[in-house]
């Protein structure tokens, strides 16, 4: 069925009985061309698959149910404001994805270019930043570096004067912004369930099926399924599910905490980052701030976090903005991240041939899942790196390569 | 920021940089982890008490700690 205002007003007439469910709850069946694990980027995966390479007979195995994992479990904030030419050209795709998301899956995604404004707090910062920058902009990203009479424009609220980290300016890109999260899975789900992708939910992998080096489909919780290609996006999984494959990897994994408040006016009108400790923020249609900062510092399965990371967090946010003192914290949450050695992500073809990887999204793997989606894809269908993810190959930790961003890796000890 | 300082897994040695496998052995060491779901021996500093590094087991499937003793008569990494 396809959305528009046509169908909404047709169903609403008709007492909203009309509408069918978004995607099928497909049983697992015998074997498929192509297995994705993973229902978050591995949703989108399955949509490029089908519709760039017309490898349909596809499906995706979420553990649990769909949008339990970081696809549903992060901040929503998208953004391209890398300052490595890999990943400058790689997040940029991302955002050019973002930008004709909805039209491109007949669903409200909610993209919300609402600008994010990266906030400097000393001299060798706006340095750093204002690097950063013009690095963007020659990579044809957008970027303004703000100085401290326009950040108060922005931001009229905030602690500019604060003793310890007083506000000096802001690296602005008003192409960041948010994205409905939730819409994204059931976007992605409904737009490859259309083009008869297998969405397999409560399927975990236990197994995998390999011979003579070649993988031949995996063990699940709900049997075995055969496939002569199996991509793996499973984020905070990634260790647990390629040590099954036998795979050793650059991977640590953390968890990280996100929270948000009690929904009020509008007040912050775009994402605002601090710059002297980890904290974002932004605020939802529905008026609650959500924000987030550091990971937790210790390896973690577990998917909730601790209260000194809390404090952290908090701490830095009303450095920030002293007034939001007084709001109360409805809910908190947390996430597995796959923390590769030097914060960049991992594509590529692994020892096992037909078992590919895409992991090591730290911090940020929203931002990149449509892009990621398709360029894993195009990994898959291909059985070759498309020219984007080149830089991100696995074996770039031995030969030297690393793509280290912010010169830290897996531990926050470094952050 | 709190009264525990993480390290990593506790098992790591830093190879002998004179052995004829070095390189491979310092880019195991380096970039290279079991990441553990379930118990996992790791190094913990206590700096916010007596200051001294413990060899904690802890499960990263539930932050359950099984056992915490000394770092150094173990010989790990300090």
């Amino acid at each position: 069925m396809r959305y528009s205002a046509f169908a909404l007003l047709k169903n609403g007439l008709a007492g909203n009985r009309g509408w069918t469910p978004a995607w099928r709850k497909a049983e697992p069946k015998p074997g498929y061309d192509a297995i994705i694990v993973g229902g978050g980027h591995g949703l989108a995966t399955a949509y490029y698959l089908a519709k760039e390479h017309g490898i349909t007979d596809v499906a995706v195995l979420e553990k649990s149910y769909l949008g339990s994992g970081n696809i549903g479990r992060n901040t929503t904030i998208i953004r391209s404001n890398y300052l490595l030419p890999g990943n400058t050209a790689f997040y940029e795709r991302s955002m050019k994805l973002w930008e004709g998301l909805s039209q491109e899956l007949n669903f409200n995604t909610m993209v919300s270019q609402r600008g994010i404004l990266n906030v400097f707090h000393s001299d060798p910062q706006r340095n750093a930043y204002a690097r950063r920058g013009n690095a963007m902009r020659l990579a044809g990203v957008d970027a303004e570096l703000l100085n401290r009479d326009q950040v108060r424009d922005y931001l009229p609220f905030a602690d500019f004067d604060n003793a310890r980290f007083p506000i000096r300016g802001a690296l602005m890109q008003p192409r960041g912004g948010t994205v409905r999260h939730d819409a994204v899975v059931w976007g992605y789900a409904r737009a490859a369930d259309e083009r008869g992708v297998d969405i397999i939910e409560n399927c975990e992998v236990t197994g995998f099926r390999i011979e003579g080096g070649r993988v031949k489909g995996v063990e699940t919780t709900r049997g075995y399924i055969g496939a002569p290609k199996v991509g793996l996006a499973v984020a905070g999984s990634t260790s647990r599910v390629g040590a099954l494959a036998g795979l050793r990897l650059p991977i640590e994994a953390h968890v990280i905490q996100a929270f948000v408040t009690e929904g009020i006016k509008p007040l912050i009108d775009h994402v605002v980052t601090f710059g002297a400790g980890h904290f974002y923020v932004s605020q939802s249609d529905k008026g609650g701030l959500v924000f987030g900062g550091d990971i937790d510092g210790y390896n973690s399965y577990a998917q909730r976090g601790n209260l000194p990371v809390v404090e952290d967090v908090t701490e830095g946010g009303l450095a920030l903005f002293p007034n939001l003192a007084r709001l109360r914290v409805l809910r908190s949450w947390a996430g597995l991240l796959d923390m590769s050695m030097d914060g960049s992500p991992i594509f590529d073809k692994t020892d096992v041939a037909g078992l590919y990887l895409n992991c090591g999204w730290c911090y940020g793997g929203f931002k990149a899942t449509p892009a990621s989606g398709e360029a894993f894809a195009h990994l898959i269908a291909k059985d070759e790196p498309s020219d984007l993810i080149r830089p991100y190959r696995l074996d770039r930790y031995r030969q030297g390569a690393v793509l280290d961003e912010k010169g830290m890796g897996a531990q926050t000890n470094l952050h | 920021m709190s009264e525990f300082t993480y390290l990593g897994a506790a098992d790591l040695k830093r190879p002998d940089p004179a052995a004829p496998d070095a390189e491979s052995a310092f880019f195991e060491y380096a970039y290279i982890r079991d990441n553990l779901a379930g118990p996992m021996a790791e190094l913990w500093y206590h700096g916010g008490g007596c200051r001294s590094w413990l060899r904690v087991v802890r499960d990263t499937r539930n932050h359950e700690i099984e056992s915490v003793a000394p770092a150094r008569p173990e010989g790990g990494r300090r």
